[in-house]
């Protein structure tokens, strides 16, 4: 059996994509590392005193300074002449990067610390019973965002993080899946092999707070990459350099695996609103170019023969 | 070596002694001194230290948490708002049990803002865990920056320290200070060595979930921790004047005390002007006296019982206050004397908020309002006129 740097003894729920993606990140990483934690279920499920699941040396602190941490880390390691033997990463999930910690991620970004953060993305503050983030999707059910007779959830679409740390001039930012975990490990293995800040947006499905059944985190995690919702894409200094092409699955193949989304499947008023995240699918794939020209090219000339033809 | 000198330069002087690893700051009024000079030295190549310009306090206090827990020594200083900002970092900082020091440039809190000194700021945060060491002129708060390092990293102690100086008066206030030499500074102050630190050869996990089987025991470590290190205190502090030949009092000091009817109580820099008030009226005959108190937390309880057990009349004048209660240090001295046999009426004063001048005659009022009846938390000063029911 393979010993991993995140193992056994955790008290993460069945299919739980946070502690899976937590495994990739520091099996990739190797021993040689420092990571810092924000709060969350990660750090709850993982370090239960007296029994942690970490293998390489951890620290958790508060809610909304895991960056800020590893800058100091960062520092001492520099400081001690140490930087090149250690790689430092930063983790939190979605609540605490995009919301509580933004600014502690963003000051690290700016100073350049040579630190890799990975935000463990399960789009809602699961620790606390499933409240709404910054980076919950367009129409999601939430316990603060919930649908009734005068909504449809939550009524924002995710903040455009990624884009938002690429604007800071990182070397590195990437979004990753863990429906596609070979993808996972080059990404974070690449991130480390690049000196300065880095940013990985990792999609780590929560079968408890998005409701559906254990044994998809796997489909759900390639589903959403699959549609447009969450495309995979890598940016070096600032630039689109790679993405991951699709060929592009309807929004409801995704959406409808999931309780959170079971609302919108009800009416005539829900598939309009599916219509809504279909366009955002959509937009996705425009703007990063998610699907092959060749083959749109090819996709056109077909159609237009047809309408020749008819 | 003896020179004159501001005392956030003070402050930069002796923290530069003390080779912090790791400096991390925020800017805030009226502490930034005392981070502009540690940021020049680093660029001029006399400090050898990572200077890290922070996006807030919060994250200050966060980057010098992450620089120790990596075993590196580190300082960090603020005031005010910054220091409540940090508030919730400085209570983690205590219960991870990491040492560092802060330099708290006291400042009074919002609303109203106000720039200028109180001790609000710091007596609010009495509770986390931290040491806190209170300086009436600039050569204490240069002693206390050293007296901290070595006690906050002591093994047997392992916690963090804020060091107290008045904004303005103490921050932007010239005086004559020795600075020590970096030989004797080593001496008092070796290599720091964490007890525990983050390091793959030796993965540790640090900040683990405390549940309800295991929280009590740490808070409870924590607290005996604190009284034990009244002993440290006293030891570094003799050590302290073996190695740099002057006196620094492990918790206060006694100025006419011995034979006082009626004392002082006081922290920061106006134990400078109540001496004089202390020195003018023992000249017109009448027996008065004050106890500084230096060291806040750990509260020295049983030292200022002895200390003060023959004073009949004591007034505790304090820079800040419980709001809806009284001043923090007159509930924690009217502790230290319940259910003993001395029973001095003890009065509470609050004066000089938000820098309202403590002039000679604020001081002499509060020496005759202890003849009165005792008061639990009397603002001295107040334009009352200014003041609508």
């Amino acid at each position: 059996m393979t010993e991993h740097l995140f193992s056994r003894g955790h008290t993460a729920c069945a299919g739980c994509g946070q502690a899976l993606g937590a495994r990739l990140v520091v099996d990739a990483a190797g021993r040689n590392c420092i990571i810092t934690n924000n709060t969350g279920c990660l750090e709850v499920f993982s370090t239960g005193f007296p029994q942690s699941a970490w293998q390489v040396p951890w620290i958790h602190s508060l809610f909304e300074n895991a960056a800020a941490v590893a800058s100091g880390v960062e520092a001492a390691l520099r400081y001690q002449g140490k930087l090149d033997k250690i790689k430092v990463i930063a983790q939190g999930g979605d609540g605490s990067t995009s919301d509580i910690g933004f600014g502690a991620l963003s000051g690290m970004v700016e100073r350049g610390h040579d630190v890799l953060y990975v935000c463990y993305d399960n789009e809602a503050y699961m620790n606390t019973g499933i409240q709404r983030s910054g980076l919950t999707p367009f129409d999601s059910n939430t316990t603060t965002s919930p649908p009734g007779k005068a909504s449809f959830g939550n009524w924002r679409p995710k903040k455009p993080l990624p884009q938002i740390v690429a604007a800071h001039g990182a070397p590195y930012v990437a979004t990753a899946s863990v429906g596609f975990p070979r993808d996972v490990e080059r990404k974070v293995k690449k991130a480390l092999s690049i000196e300065g800040p880095k940013y990985i947006q990792l999609f780590v499905p929560c079968p408890l707070g998005w409701r559906h059944e254990a044994r998809l985190t796997y489909e759900v995690a390639r589903l959403v990459v699959e549609t447009g919702l969450f495309p995979l894409v890598e940016f070096e200094d600032g630039e689109l350099t790679r993405v991951r092409q699709i060929k592009p699955k309807p929004v409801e193949e995704y959406l409808k695996l999931q309780g959170r989304f079971s609302h919108l499947f009800r009416d005539e008023a829900g598939k309009a609103e599916i219509a809504k995240i279909q366009t955002i699918a959509d937009a996705n794939i425009k703007r990063f170019g998610l699907v092959a020209e060749k083959k749109e090219k090819a996709k056109e000339s077909k159609k237009q023969e047809k309408a020749s033809k008819s | 070596m003896k020179e004159f000198l501001e005392g956030s330069r003070t402050v930069a002087r002796t923290v530069r002694l003390c080779r912090p690893g790791v400096i991390a700051a925020y800017p805030i009024t009226p502490q930034t001194h005392i981070v502009e000079d540690l940021a020049q030295m680093v660029a001029d190549g006399e400090l050898d230290s990572q200077f890290i310009n922070v996006e807030s306090e919060h994250s200050a206090a966060s980057v010098v948490l992450g620089a120790v827990a990596a075993g590196v020594r580190a300082f960090s200083a603020t005031s005010s708002q910054g220091l409540l900002l940090m508030a919730e970092v400085i209570f983690n900082i205590a219960g991870m049990r990491l040492p560092l020091v802060i330099v708290n440039a006291n400042r009074a809190v919002s609303a109203p803002i106000n720039i200028w000194n109180d001790h609000q700021d710091s007596v609010t945060v009495r509770d986390a865990g931290i040491l806190q060491f209170y300086a009436e002129n600039n050569q204490e708060v240069a002693d206390l920056v050293l007296l901290a390092y070595r006690v906050g990293e002591d093994p047997k102690i392992s916690l963090p320290a804020l060091v107290c100086m008045d904004g303005y008066i103490l921050t932007h206030g010239h005086e004559v200070v020795d600075i020590p030499e970096q030989k004797q500074v080593d001496k008092f102050l070796p290599e720091f060595q964490p007890v525990v630190k983050l390091d793959p050869e030796n993965p540790e996990t640090m900040g683990y979930l405390g549940t309800p089987e295991i929280y009590m025991e740490t808070r409870y470590a924590l607290q005996e921790t604190m009284l034990e290190a009244l002993e440290v205190i006293t030891s570094a502090s003799q050590e302290f004047e073996r190695i740099f030949g002057r006196a620094l009092p492990p918790f206060y000091e006694a100025y006419k005390l011995e034979d006082a009817e009626r004392a002082i109580v006081a922290m920061g820099s106006v134990a400078g002007t109540i001496k004089e008030v202390v020195d003018e009226m023992r000249q017109e005959g009448q027996k008065v006296g004050l106890l500084k108190l230096i060291t806040y937390r750990p509260f020295p309880a049983d030292a200022l019982y002895e200390a003060l057990e023959n004073v009949p009349e004591i007034a505790v004048l304090e820079k800040a206050i419980s709001m809806g209660a009284f001043g923090p240090v007159y509930t924690d001295l009217k502790a230290s004397f319940q259910g003993k046999e001395a029973a001095p009426k003890i009065s509470g004063f609050v004066i000089g908020l938000g820098g309202r001048d403590v002039s000679k005659d604020s001081i002499r009022r509060v020496f005759e309002e202890l003849r009165g009846p005792q008061t639990p938390a009397k603002f001295m000063d107040v334009k009352t006129e200014l003041v609508t029911a």
